[in-house]
């Protein structure tokens, strides 16, 4: 079961970091946002490194959902979904092991490049401790949620739009509880561990409903 | 060389029965077929021919536990192993479950390791199909056949007693045909079971029979 879980994670970050794969369309994306951002608000220093972590955070978000449209979409044309039905492992962890896969290849270097992406707006070192601990644990839920909206376009196929529509009112929360845990680092004056606990804990709570319940849509679109 | 890829063990299989009891399948307002009954022992094929949109593929899907019957079941009794149904069969649809980007060796390779590989190496099975020597190219260029023959060397990465397949020798040449029909006959000889759905002749040997869905006018 190992084997085979192991044998598909490693497939999908092939297929992710092959030309035309989208690995690199998140960092991308996530650059753009927290780049144009200090033009937009202006060269004020004081409010981008107030606002900075909300910015950061939304531009994680965001890029996180990048590419889940396909994540199942192509398993489902190609016929690969069907004969994985038939692997030496449940659905569930199938679901599982392809989420892990995409946040490997698009989750994780947004974690990476955040720090850089912080000092553009003026992030003090606090707060960038806080923000890469916060997208470090609040991108793996955002992604395990993803699922579900990756499941549903992968079953309605021209289901993109759904994932937006999906998504991002379940990962709110961890939208709300990652920016106030960084912001909390910075000023107070809750300390940095109560929003944060929270947030692990949503995560935990995505980490698990995620791969099941897109596991359950693939399944009742079969028929 | 016609024994090599499935030789071994047989006498495991052999208790294995694929039955079918009284499947029906609606599909949208139509009834495809309805009380449908067969009994598939160890070492036998059952063809599954019939005009196109008869229900032969739903059939196949039904019983690979892809579709819902709308009544009936079936199952592959005397199975005395602890995995699931699905993990007893090899299930080769329309599609060939290729990954245009990734090469030859690595599509076989993974699926060897998600189906949790007991049958031949990727090389063997690469030989086996006559695509020995194409493992380093990247599936996008290889043609349709050679598409059919890849997803065909994975019925032998990993050994399963019950192939269910969806017309198996679409754009395979004569040769490739003479040669699946070679594989599938080990395959029975070795206590497998095959069920097939085709409309071009598949010679398993004398152990195949023919199921014919939609014989009403």
């Amino acid at each position: 079961m190992m084997q085979a879980f192991i044998a598909l994670v490693r497939r999908d970050i092939q297929l992710a970091m092959r030309a035309g794969g989208g690995a690199g369309l998140g960092v991308v994306f996530f650059l753009s946002v927290v780049t144009v951002v200090p033009f937009a608000v202006g060269p004020d220093l004081i409010l981008l490194a107030r606002i900075g972590p909300a910015i950061l955070w939304i531009g994680a978000m965001l890029a996180s959902l990048i590419g889940l449209e396909r994540l199942f979409a192509a398993d489902v044309e190609d016929g690969s979904l069907d004969a994985l039905a038939g692997a030496a492992l449940p659905l569930e962890l199938v679901t599982a092991a392809k989420g892990l896969a995409h946040w490997i290849a698009t989750g994780l270097p947004l974690v990476i490049a955040a720090p850089f992406l912080a000092l553009m707006l003026n992030l003090d070192l606090a707060a960038i401790g806080a923000l890469v601990a916060t997208l470090l644990v609040g991108t793996p839920a955002v992604t395990a949620l993803g699922l579900i909206g990756a499941a549903f376009a992968g079953a309605f196929r021209r289901g993109g739009l759904l994932i937006a529509v999906l998504v991002l009112p379940l990962a709110i929360p961890v939208l709300i509880f990652a920016v106030s845990a960084t912001n909390a680092a910075v000023t107070g004056p809750v300390p940095f561990g109560t929003p944060f606990q929270v947030l692990a804990g949503l995560a935990l709570f995505a980490l698990v409903l995620g791969p099941v319940a897109a596991a359950a849509a693939l399944r009742a679109a079969r028929g | 060389m016609c024994n090599a890829p499935n030789a071994g063990p047989g006498q495991v299989w052999s208790g294995l029965t694929l039955k079918g009891e009284g499947l029906a399948c609606r599909r949208g307002t139509r009834l495809l077929f309805d009380n449908l009954t067969f009994a598939l022992p160890a070492g036998e094929a059952l063809i599954v021919t019939g005009p196109n949109g008869v229900g032969k593929s739903s059939l196949l899907r039904v019983v690979a536990g892809l579709l819902t019957a709308t009544s009936g079941r079936a199952w592959l009794e005397g199975d005395r192993s602890d995995l699931r149904p699905a993990e007893r069969r090899h299930y080769l649809g329309h599609d060939d479950a290729l990954k245009a980007a990734l090469s030859v060796r690595q599509n076989l390779g993974f699926w060897q390791g998600v189906l949790g590989g007991t049958g031949l190496d990727v090389e063997d099975a690469l030989d086996e199909v006559g695509l020995g020597g194409l493992g380093r190219l990247p599936a996008a260029v290889l043609s349709a056949g050679q598409k059919r023959r890849l997803a065909i060397a994975r019925l032998l990465v990993a050994r399963r007693p019950l192939w269910i397949l969806d017309e198996p020798t679409t754009a395979l040449d004569a040769a490739a045909q003479a040669r699946f029909a070679e594989l599938g006959r080990a395959h029975l000889a070795a206590g497998g079971l095959i069920l097939a759905a085709t409309h071009a002749p598949l010679d398993f040997g004398p152990r195949a029979r023919d199921l014919r869905l939609g014989g009403r006018p």
